[in-house]
């Protein structure tokens, strides 16, 4: 526990001194948002219409440009080997990056969720729809994306990689997530939607951390 | 019968053995295959509804089979190389990724085919040929990381991790696309089942489906042969079965 809590906040620290890092997924995302009513054009029914599949896009893409940074420093500066050598458990290593990587990407893209809706015309149902889910699916990204950072921490170039790797992971979120914020605007009851993705959530918090660390030292026994 | 195992586990016996098996099961497999298609091509009759378009599901059925079991296949070996450290599952791993996504392209075009005159439409974003898609995207990421990280020592491992986590993720992605509304017949092949199609039509896509098996496992245990070869190049007995030759 003293490892899960030291690591966040050595991890909230350096990126709070050096918060480019932090920001440009974020900037990227609202950059991403706003370049669709230029090319698509501005009349709202349209863009309404197609809302939470942009969003949803827009933030997976920016959770992956965040993801390759995971465990790169740690590796290079030679952290992660320390960890996988000391005494002390992988799994809640990588159960505190995944945490510190989340309140650090899937936290602030939760927040700015009602900026993107608004420039998108969504109604206050889809709005609440839209953060209520990007909430429940973001520690899932962040869980599922560790894998694809931790295999390929040890290449020079990972970050296009990463994304071929985990992007067929995140098909069943991205499905779920987008017909659940399309239910909540036709009006219809979504809490089958929320249980799915808590469940996929849970699912993920009990297993994508295996994987992680297995990769992770696969990295470090170089 | 452990024993049994982890004789055939190490790269000479395997080569000796599957020598002996490699001709008979290439052939049978091309036998097959060539009676398989020459029976569905020929002298199944053609369907009320679809005419003789429905001789493509003799192409296209066994592939969309062989694409998925594959996967499992090349994740059982990523197991086995995982939990026993046994080399020649990571050869099996590595050389039946491409082989399996050849055969799920392979599912996707002539599914493309089929559709256009049965459908009116080479795609549609229907569950199961997105299920199909995301599994060509999978086997897809095991080629690139293997390729990405040639020549470094944890490459068999990392590559045997991505294996197992698609393959958990392969049930939860077919169900949560099964929630679109499905364009696409339910299966149409099953072994425990009544077939739902005539036994004149159902048989020789048995035929068909056990061929394309045939020709996956010989062609599969072709490609490690060679790669045996290559890993083990320096060794003894490699030098003097290349002497013979």
């Amino acid at each position: 526990m003293n490892l899960f809590i030291a690591s966040v906040r050595r991890d909230l620290l350096v990126h709070f001194r050096h918060p480019s890092e932090v920001l440009n997924p974020l900037v990227f995302f609202v950059v991403v948002i706003s370049l669709f009513p230029l090319g698509i054009g501005p009349e709202p029914g349209q863009l309404k219409a197609i809302a939470p599949g942009i969003v949803w896009v827009a933030a997976l893409l920016a959770t992956l440009m965040s993801m390759d940074s995971m465990f790169r420093s740690d590796f290079e500066d030679g952290s992660l080997e320390q960890i996988v050598l000391s005494e002390q458990s992988t799994f809640i290593f990588v159960l505190a990056k995944v945490v510190s990587h989340w309140l650090l990407s899937g936290l602030p893209l939760v927040l700015l969720m009602p900026l993107a809706a608004l420039l998108l015309f969504l109604d206050e149902a889809g709005v609440w729809a839209l953060t209520l889910s990007l909430l429940l699916v973001s520690p899932t990204l962040s869980l599922l994306g560790g894998i694809g950072a931790a295999l390929t921490v040890g290449l020079p170039r990972g970050g296009l990689l990463v994304t071929i790797l985990v992007m067929p992971l995140y098909v069943p979120v991205l499905v779920l997530a987008t017909a659940m914020v399309q239910a909540a605007e036709a009006g219809s009851d979504t809490i089958g939607y929320v249980y799915w993705l808590l469940a996929i959530l849970f699912g993920s918090m009990c297993l994508a951390p295996i994987a992680t660390a297995a990769a992770i030292n696969v990295a470090t026994d170089q | 019968m452990l024993n049994w195992f982890h004789r055939l586990g190490s790269p000479k016996t395997f080569f000796e053995i599957s020598g002996r098996w490699q001709v008979p099961l290439l052939s049978l497999a091309v036998l097959m295959l060539a009676g398989g298609a020459a029976w569905a091509l020929l002298f199944v009759p053609p369907d009320y509804q679809q005419g003789n378009s429905v001789r493509i599901m003799y192409i296209h059925v066994p592939a969309a089979i062989l694409a998925q079991s594959g996967y499992v296949m090349m994740a059982g070996a990523a197991a086995v190389f995982l939990i026993w450290r046994i080399k020649l599952a990571d050869v099996a791993v590595k050389c039946v990724a491409p082989l399996g996504a050849s055969i799920t392209f392979l599912a996707l075009v002539t599914g493309a085919i089929w559709g256009k005159p049965t459908w009116g439409t080479w795609w549609v974003w229907d569950a199961r040929l997105t299920s199909t898609l995301v599994l060509f995207f999978l086997y897809i990421g095991v080629i690139a990381l293997r390729s990405a990280m040639d020549r470094q020592a944890g490459v068999g491992r990392a590559c045997a991790i991505l294996a197992l986590v698609g393959v958990v993720n392969l049930p939860v992605i077919k169900y949560s696309v099964d929630w679109w509304y499905s364009l696409h017949q339910p299966a149409s092949f099953s072994l425990t089942e009544k077939p739902s199609m005539p036994i004149e039509m159902w048989l020789p896509l048995l035929v068909m489906v056990i061929a394309y098996y045939l020709f996956f496992f010989s062609v599969w245990m072709m490609r490690i042969r060679n790669e045996i070869l290559v890993r083990e190049k320096n060794t003894d007995w490699v030098k003097q079965w290349l002497a013979v030759r």
